[in-house]
């Protein structure tokens, strides 16, 4: 049996996984519906769905655009609101997922930050804050504040200040210099850093003339970011000493392997959730073969590896 | 309940120039309500596309789709034999134990293929049913004698005359007088919005959108309702005209 001798679990400030696999923020919302293909127990953790402090609609639709390996969304935040979810789907989530899961928060101001991870570090199957800084669908909000070291420093500090948990910023690669950013977010107090967010762009109809998106651009993601983020993952596990999740495009367990040797301690799952419900299982069911392939006796000594 | 599931293809043949009718050899247990639609995966294609399904029985499912784009294209070009993954039994369909007399069905294009199993199952229980199929040309029209064949009467309206009344299923409604106490209709966003304003009736439609997954995760397709925000491919496709917001 090749999976008994192999070890899958990591740790992230002192939270244990079982695997290193967890789907991203907005692509597995609070559960319910991946539940009703396979006991989604399997998973390392969960992202959920991104918060703020109101209830939001999000962008008008058309809101996906499909892209060769891969689909920009518009979505928006879409969100019943941190109190909502904190009444009414975490209790859900902790009826159908026993273990902790990270709450990914957005806001539109430094005291929305606040408030939405104050209410998120008190609930109590919360273990990690995954501070959304960088989406790029929302305005006067969501990525502005992740595209300046200043600001993504602001943010950090604020929710530190009234956080007991362990908090991670989630950066967008929309920038120059993504090194910067997590540097002055670690130097704020960050506790871990996770990226990639998605990677802003556009198709257009050429029968219409028009772009499909409603709102023009949005997010790409899928296998399309895949070498984007491991690149990032890489540059910034090599500057900072704070742990990193790594997400974009992850498909396989190979590709679990490869972030994890960019320097990832955990993997997020994004796009693949959409078009393939079972992903999440299948990559963690096949990841001991795949680490039987290549030598590897437990995940933990892979991270960062690649000099 | 959903589920993902392999089909075999045991047959794709045109119906028009543009529509094809595949039928698919698999377990169908998911599908529970006329109205519901599967969810297939293509090769190279990063999202999968969404097909209403028209028909199915215990080991098989009838789709008719309309070549639109690369993906429906492509599906034009799979032959006998060839397998699927599909996400099938996804959204929640029409309801056909609604209590009413007589019922009308309107369908426009492509729009058309799901009312045909809900004709079948509102006869099955003793309605009488009205259909009008909407079409741009006569070279367009598809299964008017296959909903005849299932016992229904069938009114055809044609943009360009070729084909029964000439101008929109609104105008066929109008023309051959339809009596019905609740509608059915599923077909593009002018026919659905025509008619819903133009019958007091109350009624369901079925709606589409550009997905992301097909079955609730990422919120997509999601619109908003009179009674709180919805997504098409969960608490749709099938809305209730009472709670629509035009």
């Amino acid at each position: 049996m090749v999976n008994d001798m192999k070890d899958l679990s990591v740790e992230l400030c002192g939270v244990k996984l079982d695997n290193p696999v967890i789907p991203a923020s907005g692509t597995f919302g609070f559960g319910r519906e991946h539940n009703e293909f396979y006991d989604i127990n399997i998973l390392g953790s969960i992202s959920i769905k991104g918060t703020t402090r109101e209830a939001r609609f999000g962008n008008p639709t058309p809101r996906i655009a499909e892209c060769r390996s891969g689909l920009i969304n518009s979505v928006g935040l879409q969100n019943p609101g941190v109190d909502a979810v904190v009444a009414e789907e975490l209790p859900h989530l902790r009826s159908i997922f026993h273990k902790p899961i990270i709450a990914n928060v957005s806001g539109f101001s430094i005291d929305e930050y606040v408030e939405c991870c104050q209410k998120m570090d008190s609930a109590e199957q919360v273990a990690i804050i995954e501070v959304n800084v960088s989406c790029p669908n929302v305005h006067n909000g969501g990525m502005s504040f992740g595209t300046q070291p200043e600001m993504a420093a602001e943010v950090t500090r604020a929710v530190k200040a009234v956080t007991h948990k362990p908090v991670f910023i989630k950066l967008s690669p929309n920038v120059t210099d993504i090194v910067a950013i997590a540097r002055a977010c670690e130097e704020a107090g960050a506790d871990g850093i996770c990226l990639i967010n998605t990677l802003l762009g556009m198709r257009i109809d050429t029968m219409r003339r028009r772009a499909v998106i409603a709102n023009k651009m949005g997010g790409l993601s899928g296998p399309a970011v895949f070498p984007v983020a491991v690149r990032m993952v890489y540059q910034v596990s090599k500057a900072c000493n704070i742990p990193v999740m790594g997400c974009g495009g992850v498909e396989s367990a190979s590709d679990v392997i490869e972030m994890m040797m960019a320097g990832a301690t955990a993997v997020q799952v994004g796009a693949a959730n959409l078009k393939n419900p079972y992903a999440c299982k299948e990559i963690i069911e096949s990841l001991p073969t795949e680490m039987d392939r290549l030598g590897i006796t437990s995940l933990r000594d892979i991270i960062g590896i690649v000099e | 309940m959903y589920k993902r599931a392999k089909y075999t293809i045991r047959e794709n043949t045109p119906l028009t120039t543009s529509v094809y009718r595949m039928c698919l050899e698999g377990d169908t247990q998911w599908i529970t309500r006329p109205g519901q639609f599967v969810n297939i995966e293509l090769d190279g294609l990063y999202l999968r596309r969404p097909i209403s399904i028209c028909d199915w029985d215990e080991n098989s499912i009838t789709l008719i789709y309309k070549v639109v784009g690369r993906g429906t294209e492509q599906m034009s070009r799979m032959t006998q034999g060839e397998v699927l993954d599909v996400l099938t039994g996804l959204g929640n369909g029409f309801n056909p134990d609604v209590e009413c007399q007589k019922v009308l069905l309107v369908g426009g294009g492509v729009g058309v293929p799901p009312l045909y199993r809900l004709a079948k199952e509102l006869l099955g229980r003793g309605r009488s049913v009205s259909v009008v199929l909407g079409f741009g040309s006569k070279a367009e029209l598809f299964y008017e004698e296959e909903f005849r064949a299932l016992g229904a009467d069938v009114y055809v309206s044609t943009v360009d005359g070729s084909a029964g009344v000439k101008g929109f299923v609104t105008d066929a409604i109008c023309e051959g007088n339809i009596s019905f106490d609740y509608f059915y209709a599923c077909g593009p966003l002018p026919m659905l919005k025509a008619l819903s304003q133009s019958c007091e009736q109350s009624g369901e439609l079925s709606f589409e959108e550009r997905m992301g997954c097909g079955f609730g995760a990422c919120m997509g397709c999601s619109c908003k309702t009179l009674t709180g925000n919805k997504r098409i491919c969960k608490e749709g496709p099938v809305m209730r005209k009472e709670e629509i917001l035009w």
